[in-house]
């Protein structure tokens, strides 16, 4: 296969950034999203050009590290899927790729492709924990949760950080992110404590962080590829008023 | 700026509220309305008077225009710093799948709210005595603006727009009054479907109706 | 030169943990926050260390390479944590899991350090539970379980196929609990360049920032490394492709011995490699073969789909071998039992490497829903990495290299032999031995962080709570800074043909074919001078585009590959001086009859310690390893 790919090329995050336009050959339908990048990067040092940096990891869709936003799509235009494992059977030979990184106020460009996310983790050290301390635990078997909660809980407990939802909405709002965490402390016994200094922590250091808030739009479930429902934006909501 | 009065999800909570509370307000105004189809001015006039004089009204329609006010206003907060949460766009639109009309709020809101102006100028400021016109035959206002192809074209395009923005409003305000759910979801989706589709269709038969028979 | 002291507490094997802890000495409340300690690696050992230490009161300082401490590579463990709960009552204790890791391991690990994990298991549960980590439970409200390869009893807590990854978030908001309280700072995107040794103790750390290039000294009164294994040394395996050794490699080369370095598990079931531009190999969970059976057919080259070979055409290779365990055989077996296979002529698939790992038996019995319940996201993966619908036919699957057992050589307290370094999760060698048993490695890193590194800390920290706090500007953190630095500059400017990836692809293919699934005196000896001429090649002909003063991750991935250029050749001297075969270091040499592995016990019960020579071949230290308490056997699965 062979590829036209237009990747947003930026130095670091204080430099101005253009499109630059690479003609990629010997693109296999079976590689990856990543692996094609891979390829376009040691083609462009063997030529003695600055290869597009990006971030990837785990290359099995579970570390959360990759992430662009692909032809308009957030992770590319397949379903349920990161980036690293996005496979190139998805496009076609001859194609225009446009990559760009993830924009939001929050996520500031690094380099290139690659993103500042280090906002969810400010979200996730206002209040995204348990307050109990190692050895304090009782019995795991002492507090009993229903099956359904429990499967719920991890539903919701899946998500990777990668920000593909804050990337999707138009607003670049973190509620799918945030709501996931909430969800799975919330629908748990062990989480109930906390509960409302929690909602209220996490909610005030998303809105501090310069996240948009929620429209209600649906892009973000629809681009995540933990596939994260979007009733989990309405228990956070939910959780939000019972505070009070 | 307080934090908890004006995070990201209470000024949603009053938007939604707001917003639940106009919607409750149109099916009133679509039933005084349909009395426009009426021959006889009499029902139409008796009820507009009613509602430009009984006292509990007065006090529901000061509600109703703070409620429009913080609705607009609240919306339009919102939408700024929405704008403001993405400051370099994307080259190639955002092709995620959404909801068909939930991206277009502001502009569907915004064009509700200029022909909610236009609507002031024809009925509301001539009963305030702001503008020329006799407050105790608005029925004869109404008929004589339907006769005028032009404001029932653009009458129509606001209420296809107030549609759009009803179908989305109604299901996002539940969801944002964190009353949705697996089970619920469907339901409210086809009550905001039909709400959507009979309130402004209920409008805008009015001038068809005119049109056709009278 | 080095001596190595164990400092296994005496008394009965059950007392030596309860005895070490009456005896360690404590640091005072009010000290400990004068006590700065730094953290390297945020995976499931680093982030539960970091945490647990932050909320003793010390003050801590945790490194990662990726943007976040939620992305290290533990986050990809799929299925599950072993515990000795016996919810079950199948017979399950802390004693049979003591001696299922030590029998699994080939009798090659320490008995005090494995007792000790197992008898800290069951608290990791608890606390995980506590913490919010949601594992799969009965309808009744309590926790599951399931079985794991080479264990007879069901004893693996898990969450769906990505038990790592809710362990690991859980450890993670653990670890956001103390940076909120202001205990731990984190340092993200770093990636830790050099130690600092002063006066032979561990005093701190170079760092480079990843995004800006910049070089950081960090000053600690300890030093713990969480930096995980190497097998990415092989290019294709199933960790990260960050992941790296350099960390360890750097503590080594400062005097931390290194411990049976060719102890590797290859996994034996990876979606197969498909293609040369592949970089990864992805693992499809163990816990898969509870319901899977693994089968090739019984005529040679036989290219018929799998699904229209009848049942009697079948070789259930591991259920014909091993009646006793069957498909649940340690990973080491089943990987050899396959290659043996595929070697053989009988292997599936485009390339015949690989074998088919079929749930056809468990959907007709169980249900498609319950096989979807307990392993839906694995057949989802499988399915988008290679468009195969396993419920429909078999996942084909291959070895591939996984987790090192080797590492950091510890002593019971899990210091190093630099005085003040620690070695705590898959980045020392102490529990595994030869092999690794399944859901085993969560349960040691946590274990390690959690309930053990805290307690051998202090007993370490105590007589230090007169040392001031170390300024970073005194001549061992300036040489540090020299020897990174002057590194960094060699690697730039080297301006070669070759990318650090080239290199990583042909020294994967040299450790894969000669120092991988079955190794023998000839293949190392060609490995050994294969390596070095490949290393000498490395440092003329390297190219390394960009500079060193921006994020350049090409620059990152050739020190960790100049580094692995020098581990492997630690790893293969390893393998050739083991002329036995025991658990996953498999010498052709040493096999039964039957082809199974064949200890040598008189002449190579010990662990293996690698002394850093400088330019000399390193010595070899030996750690005799008494069995006091356990018989050593012939391992069998039969």
């Amino acid at each position: 296969m062979k590829l036209k790919l237009k990747i947003w090329k930026q130095k670091n995050a204080k430099s101005g950034g253009a499109f630059e336009t690479y003609d990629l050959d010997g693109v296999a339908p079976e590689m990856s999203f990543v692996e094609m990048l891979a390829l376009l990067n040691q083609t462009l040092a063997q030529q003695g050009r600055e290869p597009v940096a990006f971030d990837h990891d785990c290359h099995e869709g579970i570390c959360g590290s990759c992430g662009m936003y692909i032809n308009g799509y957030p992770h590319g235009p397949v379903k349920g899927l990161t980036t690293c494992l996005l496979s190139m059977r998805h496009f076609k030979d001859g194609e225009t790729i446009v990559i760009e990184p993830w924009r939001a106020k929050p996520f500031p460009v690094v380099k290139d492709l690659i993103v500042d996310r280090s906002a969810l983790d400010k979200i996730q050290v206002a209040g995204g924990f348990i307050s109990v301390t190692t050895g304090a635990a009782a019995d795991a078997n002492a507090v009993l949760v229903s099956k359904k909660k429990s499967d719920l809980a991890f539903d919701s407990a899946v998500c990777i950080g990668c920000g593909a939802c804050v990337a999707a909405c138009k607003n670049a709002s973190a509620m799918l992110f945030v709501s996931a965490k909430i969800s799975q402390y919330a629908l748990l016994p062990q989480g109930r404590p906390e509960a409302k200094e929690r909602v209220r922590a996490m909610i005030a250091e998303m809105d501090s962080q310069g996240f948009g808030s929620c429209s209600n739009t649906g892009a973000c479930e629809a681009q995540c590829p933990k596939q994260i429902k979007l009733f989990n934006i309405a228990r956070l909501n939910r959780e939000y008023y019972k505070s009070y | 700026m307080n934090k908890t009065l004006f995070s990201a999800v209470s000024k949603k909570f009053v938007m939604a509220l707001a917003g639940l509370f106009l919607l409750l307000f149109l099916p009133v105004h679509l039933g005084i309305n349909l009395m426009l189809l009426k021959s006889d001015p009499e029902p139409f006039n008796s009820a507009a008077h009613f509602m430009a004089t009984f006292p509990l009204i007065k006090v529901v329609e000061i509600l109703l225009f703070l409620t429009i006010l913080i609705h607009v206003t609240y919306g339009i907060i919102l939408q700024i710093l929405n704008w403001l949460s993405r400051p370099v766009g994307y080259k190639v639109r955002n092709k995620s799948e959404t909801g068909a009309f939930s991206r277009f709020m502001i502009w569907t809101g915004g064009s509700v709210l200029i022909f909610l102006v236009i609507h002031f100028f024809n009925f509301y400021f001539i009963k305030l005595g702001l503008v020329d016109g006799n407050p105790e035959d608005f029925y004869s206002v109404a008929w004589q603006l339907f006769s005028i192809p032009g404001y029932v074209i653009l009458y129509w395009i606001c209420f296809l727009l107030l549609g759009f923005h009803l179908y989305h409003a109604l299901q996002s305000a539940f969801q944002t009054l964190g009353l949705s759910n697996e089970f619920w979801k469907p339901v409210i989706r086809a009550i905001s479907l039909i709400y959507a589709i009979a309130v402004p269709v209920g409008f805008a038969i009015i001038p068809l109706v005119i049109w056709l028979f009278k | 030169m080095i001596t190595l002291n164990s400092k296994i507490p005496g008394g009965p094997l059950e007392e030596k943990w309860t005895k070490y802890k009456k005896e360690a000495k404590l640091v005072n409340p009010a000290n400990k926050k004068k006590l700065d300690i730094i953290v390297v690696g945020t995976g499931i050992s680093g982030a539960p260390a970091a945490s647990s230490l932050g909320e003793l009161g010390y003050n801590v300082k945790v490194f990662c390479y990726q943007d976040t401490p939620r992305r290290a590579h533990s986050v990809a463990a799929q299925g599950g944590i072993n515990a000795a709960k016996n919810y079950k009552n199948d017979g399950d204790s802390v004693y049979r899991l003591f001696y299922d890791v030590i029998k699994g391991g080939d009798f090659r690990a320490r008995e005090a350090n494995v007792y000790r994990i197992a008898e800290v298991s069951n608290q990791i549960i608890d606390h995980f539970t506590a913490i919010g980590v949601p594992f799969a439970r009965e309808y009744g409200g309590t926790l599951t379980t399931r079985s794991f390869g080479g264990v007879q009893v069901s004893r693996t807590f898990y969450s769906s196929g990505q038990t790592g990854q809710q362990v690991l978030l859980g450890a993670y908001s653990s670890l956001n609990r103390q940076i909120k309280a202001g205990t731990v700072t984190m340092f993200p995107r770093r990636e830790m360049l050099d130690l600092v040794v002063i006066d032979g103790k561990a005093r701190g750390i170079i760092v480079r920032n990843l995004i800006t290039g910049e070089i950081e000294r960090h000053s600690a009164h300890a030093v713990v490394l969480a930096t995980g294994g190497y097998g990415t040394i092989y290019y294709l395996s199933t960790l990260a492709v960050n992941s790296n050794a350099s960390a360890a490699w750097k503590a080594y080369k400062r005097g931390a011995a290194f411990a049976n370095p060719s102890f590797v598990q290859i996994h034996p079931s990876s979606v197969p490699q498909m293609n040369e531009f592949q970089s990864k190999l992805t693992l499809m969970s163990e816990s898969l073969r509870n319901d899977g059976r693994v089968w090739v057919p019984k005529a040679k080259g036989d290219k018929r789909p799998a699904n229209e070979i009848p049942e009697e055409e079948r070789d259930y290779y591991l259920e014909r071998r091993y009646p006793a365990f069957g498909n649940l055989v340690p990973r080491d077996v089943a990987s050899r039992a396959a290659k043996e296979r595929c070697d053989a002529g009988y292997g599936v698939g485009p390339t015949g490497l690989a074998v088919n790992l079929d749930f056809r038996d468990a959907i007709k019995k169980q249900g498609k829903k319950a096989i979807e319940e307990k392993y839906g996201n694995l057949f989802e993966m499988y399915r988008d990495i290679t468009g195969i619908d396993s419920y429909e036919e078999p996942m084909r699957i291959y070895p591939a290299g996984h987790y090192t057992m080797g590492g950091l050589w510890v002593d019971y307290e899990l210091m190093t032999t630099i005085t003040g370094l620690f070695a705590i999760g898959e980045a020392n060698f102490s529990d595994h031995g030869a092999n690794r048993l399944g859901a085993s490695s969560l349960m040691q890193g946590a274990g390690d962080g959690y309930f053990i590194l805290p307690y051998t800390i202090s007993n370490y920290l105590a007589p230090e709570i007169k040392v001031p706090r170390f300024k970073t500007d005194t001549p061992e953190f300036q040489e540090a800074e020299e020897r990174a630095v002057e590194r960094i500059n060699r690697l730039l400017s080297i301006k070669g043909k070759q990318t650090a990836t080239d290199f990583h692809k042909r020294l994967g293919k040299i450790m894969w074919d000669h120092c991988g699934m079955t190794r023998t005196e000839e293949g190392l000896t060609e490995a050994l001078k294969l390596i070095r001429e490949l290393r000498e090649e490395f440092w003329k002909d390297l190219l390394v585009p960009g500079s060193a003063d921006e994020l350049n991750q090409e620059l990152e991935k050739a020190g960790r590959v100049a580094d692995f250029l020098e581990l492997g050749e630690l790893m293969v001297t390893d393998a050739l001086n083991r002329r036995e075969s025991c658990g996953a270091h498999f010498r052709e040499e040493s096999q039964t009859a039957d082809h199974e592995a064949l200890r040598n016990d008189d002449e190579f019960a010990y662990v293996a310690v690698w002394e850093y020579n400088n330019d000399q071949p390193p010595v070899l230290h030996r750690e005799e390893l008494k069995f006091e308490f356990v018989e050593l056997k012939q391992r069998s699965y039969k």
